[in-house]
């Protein structure tokens, strides 16, 4: 029989994980013991103070993080090497954990459909039925939203800070479960609700095998699933180099299929579609700074030394995935689904950013990395990107929300402040000066360019260029167009939970934009993964 | 000091935009106003033979080596003058259409002008790339929503193409301004600093890159054949005084940033591509004025003109010669004041008879004479008529257009002719013949505010036509500062120099 060592948790270090997790449980409990009609404040209240101190562990641990033994990095490695707490994990759970507590109001919002959430009034119910009638008129509603949220985002925490491949499974598995069944929980046109679910399932579970196999090779190759074992087998170069490649290639998909890059693409319209649209505001911008944190770390620390042969392959993919969601997003009608394919081209622009310049000897004195570049490049659009699907929220019809492109048009002259604000999103997004996303932009373009991958960055230029263009159809649309006639949207006044959000997303958005200099530090000061 | 002036028209902006409706122009044109004495106060404070000065530096994005960098040289300095100059008189203009019902409404036409003048002086300030580019296309915002909510039909698809147009290059340029990023990290600590970047060494083939960027851009801007189409839809929908900001204030960035950045920072690679460029510019000059005398409607004729006159522009600057250079500076300035005032000129018009088509106008000269006036002075401005300021600067570059090549300046004087047949057959079709009734009973002459508005514009053109030493003196230092970074010198007159004329003078 093998020794069974005592395991040595750094529990100081590892709290934001715990409170996440633990508030989740006290959240079932909470569903589990109070009556159905009281649920909704203490869960709110659970889920927010849970966030909260998450983020406010995450700052304590983040002041008084030490240099790391090789120098390079600040931080540790915990929880017998399944954890590591460095600067880059540090600074994507402050991140994750805002979006969190962002999405946590747009969820408790309950002003816009009368006194009920967004969510459906019983999931069970099938669409059209007495049962689903009877749900509603008695004004039921699903709080189990916010535990599952809370155990998503303890996944999404873990998932960036993994220190081998069977952990950073798991938590691809737990931050994706909850989301799934988040997706499918709309009130409104809810069999497209549950048709996005069922797709994201589906293919989720498919990627998810995908990442597994490729595991599972890596294994073969490496002897290990520690990244930092498999780090060194590769820098050593053991035979079978096939098997490596085939490995790196699997673990690609599963997690190129999480953020949504091309050819994977494919389920993020109908999801981001279908999902109720506090769910895609949240998933929008959490989902991708957990996945692209993880991407960032099985490349950079695990195949680092491997970096030749998955650089152009990351290259062709940023290529496709950006003009393939410019293009498209050019053909949609509707608000949320052009925002969806956006969503796409950003995904290819963060990837131009992955592929930069990394190692000491591409990089000039006081450049900043493209690690930095990515994490700022997620910090900006994160923002934005909440903020544009909050406003969605609040513009609505006789049938909820109104994304159909023409009830837009003349929002600017009814509602000049909710216009305003979208406008602005969207010029974030499209890059433009005085706005975080043109920094964001520069950042990650300039670290590609300086790994000389400058024929990745010109259709980068060519996708934004067209990806201005649906964006200035918008904001010509709000503007400069005459209201329809039949089915003009108009603005609901929303409560404090989302106004707040968007002025959250706004600020940052603004702030970001022209003082981005003590986030870049930030960014910065978080320094390099540990190998 | 620069700070204030730019920083003063912007939060003017925001002042126009949360106060009372009833305030805004008041409240906008007293900013407008109170910059234009700043801009007074920088020009008496400016040294002649300075070089770049009224300097401020601060660190504003470390991490990327991107200051908050101001200061002016000649070519600057005149420039900022143009814009504060121009902004009170294009409020004046347009004191009451812009309440015009089908616009968006004064407050928000006051808000964006001032706005739009805050970063178009940022623009010309600015000594650090990344802020130059930062401003450069932040100036498309204000100016996308002054053509979008304000003029005549169709100007929302107008505004989408103008801000399609801009922005592509805008991006083109984006490309290059990291490629100088790059560039200068690899030659130690990265900085956008225009005098840093100006030290660079930059490889042959990256500076013809880098350069192409640039240039794209600018020439989008300015604009240049054959990326001109946006310009004649935008000034034919929008109103006049936007256009007056849109081709007096904003497309001079784009011959601005040649001058300051295509010479400045490549200077070989300008060399290199001079014939290519010329060409352009030749082409711009003779098509420009072409299809301008073609045009019916008059704000897209003088949206034309334009286009043949910036291809003057960009030819004295790529002569590379000191009177090609400061011909240009010149061209900028006297463009600026003489385009104006047939813009708004053009808009008094509209304002009268409701439609700007020329075959529908007719015999305007005998019921409103001042206003015939002041069109048929602001269109002898154009064509170049001595006395008048533009012919200096245009003399100055068709001079070194022919230093440069003789067939260089054969074609681009052919535009002389050109110019006089558009300006005096558009004269001659709206002014001239028998005046309709309903015009002479209706059409009021100019009141003393339109007149007040234009009339600036032509003391200036006079002044300047007959003294320009002030605009000289200005721009020769720039110039010569240039050339010398460039390393051209001008060609010594063909006059063979052993023949002791001078001295044999002195001996006398």
């Amino acid at each position: 029989m093998p020794d069974f060592g005592k395991p040595t948790i750094e529990y100081v270090e590892l709290i934001p994980l715990f409170v996440v997790f633990g508030a989740a449980c006290l959240g079932v409990l909470v569903e589990a013991f109070l009556p159905r009609e009281t649920r909704r404040v203490p869960q709110v209240l659970v889920t927010l103070v849970g966030l909260a101190g998450a983020l406010g562990a995450t700052i304590y641990v983040a002041t008084d993080v030490d240099k790391h033994a090789d120098g390079a990095a600040r931080g540790l490695v915990g929880a017998e090497g399944s954890i590591i707490v460095d600067g880059p994990t540090l600074y994507l759970w402050g991140l994750v954990l805002v979006f969190g507590i962002l999405g946590t109001a747009l969820f408790a919002e309950r002003r816009l459909e009368g006194g009920l959430s967004a969510f459906a009034g019983q999931a069970a119910a099938l669409p059209g039925t007495e049962a689903e009638r009877i749900a509603a008129t008695k004004g039921l509603d699903h709080t189990e939203v916010y535990p599952l949220l809370l155990f998503s985002i303890g996944g999404m925490l873990l998932f960036p800070a993994s220190g081998d491949l069977l952990t950073m499974f798991v938590a691809l598995e737990v931050l994706s479960l909850p989301l799934y069944l988040l997706c499918g929980l709309a009130r409104r046109r809810r069999l497209l609700s549950q048709e996005a679910a069922m797709k994201y399932f589906l293919l989720g579970a498919f990627s998810s095998g995908f990442f597994l196999y490729g595991a599972a090779l890596v294994y073969g190759y490496a002897g290990s699933v520690s990244l930092s074992d498999i780090d060194q087998a590769v820098r050593e170069g053991t035979a079978d180099h096939t098997l490596l490649l085939v490995g790196i290639a699997l673990l690609a998909v599963g997690l190129l299929f999480k953020v949504g890059a091309a050819p994977f693409q494919a389920w993020t319209p109908d999801v981001y579609q279908g999902a109720p649209t506090a769910v895609t505001a949240f998933m929008s911008a959490a989902t991708k700074v957990a996945a692209f944190g993880a991407l960032l770390r099985l490349f950079y620390v695990a195949f680092d030394a491997e970096r030749w042969s998955w650089q152009p392959m990351l290259a062709v993919v940023a290529i496709v995935t950006m003009l393939l969601g410019a293009v498209l997003a050019v053909a949609q009608t509707d608000v949320k689904r052009m925002l969806a394919y956006s969503a796409i081209a950003h995904t290819g622009f963060l990837l131009t950013g992955v592929i930069g310049a990394q190692g000491s000897g591409e990089l000039g004195d006081n450049q900043y990395t493209s690690l930095e570049g990515v994490l700022f490049y997620l910090t900006t659009y994160g923002f934005a990107s909440v903020g544009a699907f909050a406003l969605l929220t609040v513009v609505r019809d006789a049938g909820g929300e109104a994304t159909g492109g023409s009830s837009w048009s003349g929002l600017g002259k009814r509602s000049p402040l909710v216009a305003g604000a979208f406008a602005f999103f969207m010029l974030s997004m499209a890059g433009i000066p005085l706005t975080s996303g043109f920094v964001g932009k520069w950042a990650v373009f300039t670290s590609a360019m300086s790994a000389g991958f400058w024929w990745v960055v010109l259709p980068a230029i060519t996708a934004s260029i067209i990806a201005v263009f649906f964006y200035i159809r918008q904001i010509r649309l709000m503007f400069f167009s005459e209201p329809d006639p039949d089915g003009a949207a108009a603005v609901t006044e929303p409560s404090l939970l989302t106004t707040g959000t968007v002025a959250i997303c706004l600020a940052a958005t603004l702030v970001l934009g022209i003082v981005p200099g003590p986030v870049l530090d930030l960014v910065v000061g978080a320094g390099e993964f540990i190998r | 000091m620069l700070s204030v002036l730019i920083w003063l028209p912007l939060v003017g902006a925001l002042a126009v935009a949360v106060a009372p409706r009833a305030l805004s122009k008041t409240l906008g044109m007293g900013v407008a106003l109170v910059t234009l004495v700043l801009g007074v106060v920088v020009a008496v404070r400016y040294e002649v033979d300075g070089g770049m000065q009224l300097t401020e530096t601060h660190t504003w994005i470390e991490a990327f080596g991107v200051h908050y960098a101001l200061g002016v040289d000649g070519l600057g300095l005149l420039l900022v003058l143009l814009t504060v100059a121009l902004v009170p008189l294009v409020l004046a203009a347009e004191w009451f259409t812009a309440d015009d019902a089908k616009g968006a409404g004064a407050r928000s036409f006051v808000a964006w002008t001032l706005a739009l003048e805050a970063l178009s002086l940022a623009v010309f300030c600015a000594t650090d790339v990344f802020l130059f580019y930062v401003v450069f296309e932040a100036t498309l915002v204000p100016a996308y929503f002054l053509v979008g909510g304000f003029g005549r039909d169709g100007r929302s698809a107008a505004a989408t193409k103008f801000l399609m147009f801009q922005l592509a290059g805008g991006l083109i340029l984006l490309a290059s301004v990291i490629g100088l990023y790059v560039v200068s990290a690899e030659q130690g600590d990265p900085s956008y600093l225009l005098s840093d970047l100006m030290a660079l060494d930059i490889g042959t083939d990256a500076g013809r890159w880098l350069f192409f960027g640039f240039f794209i851009a600018f020439a989008i801007k300015a604009p240049l054949f054959p990326l001109h189409t946006w310009l004649a839809d935008t000034t034919e929908k929008a109103t006049p005084g936007t256009s007056v900001l849109l081709v007096c204030v904003l497309d001079k960035i784009g011959t601005f940033g040649m001058l300051r950045f295509c010479l400045g920072i490549f200077p070989e690679a300008s060399e290199w591509a001079t014939p290519l460029v010329i060409t352009l510019a030749l082409i711009s000059i003779v098509y420009g004025a072409l299809i301008a005398i073609g045009q019916d409607d008059m704000l897209r004729l003088i949206g034309l003109t334009s286009l043949s006159h910036f291809g003057f522009i960009t030819l004295g600057i790529f002569a590379l010669s000191s009177q090609g250079s400061t011909g240009a500076i010149l061209y900028m300035v006297n463009h600026g004041i003489g385009t104006a005032a047939l813009f708004l000129a053009a808009g008094y018009i509209y304002h009268r008879r409701g439609t700007m088509s020329i075959r529908e106008l007719r015999g305007l000269e005998k019921a409103t004479p001042v206003l015939a006036g002041v069109f048929l002075v602001a269109g002898l401005a154009t064509l170049g008529l001595p006395g008048l300021s533009p012919f200096v600067s245009e003399f100055l570059v068709l001079v070194s257009a022919f230093d440069y090549a003789w067939w260089v300046g054969a074609i681009a004087v052919t535009a002389v002719v050109l110019a006089a047949i558009y300006v005096l057959w558009m004269y001659e079709r709206t002014m001239t013949g028998p005046t309709a009734v309903e015009v002479e009973k209706d059409a009021k002459d100019l009141g003393p505010r339109e007149v007040g508005a234009v009339a600036p514009l032509l003391v200036a053109l006079v002044l300047f036509g007959f003294y320009p030493a002030p605009l000289l003196d200005v721009a020769n230092p720039f110039t010569d500062e240039l050339l010398a970074h460039v390393g051209v010198e001008d060609d010594a007159p063909d006059v063979p120099a052993d023949v002791p004329h001078a001295e044999t003078e002195g001996d006398h």
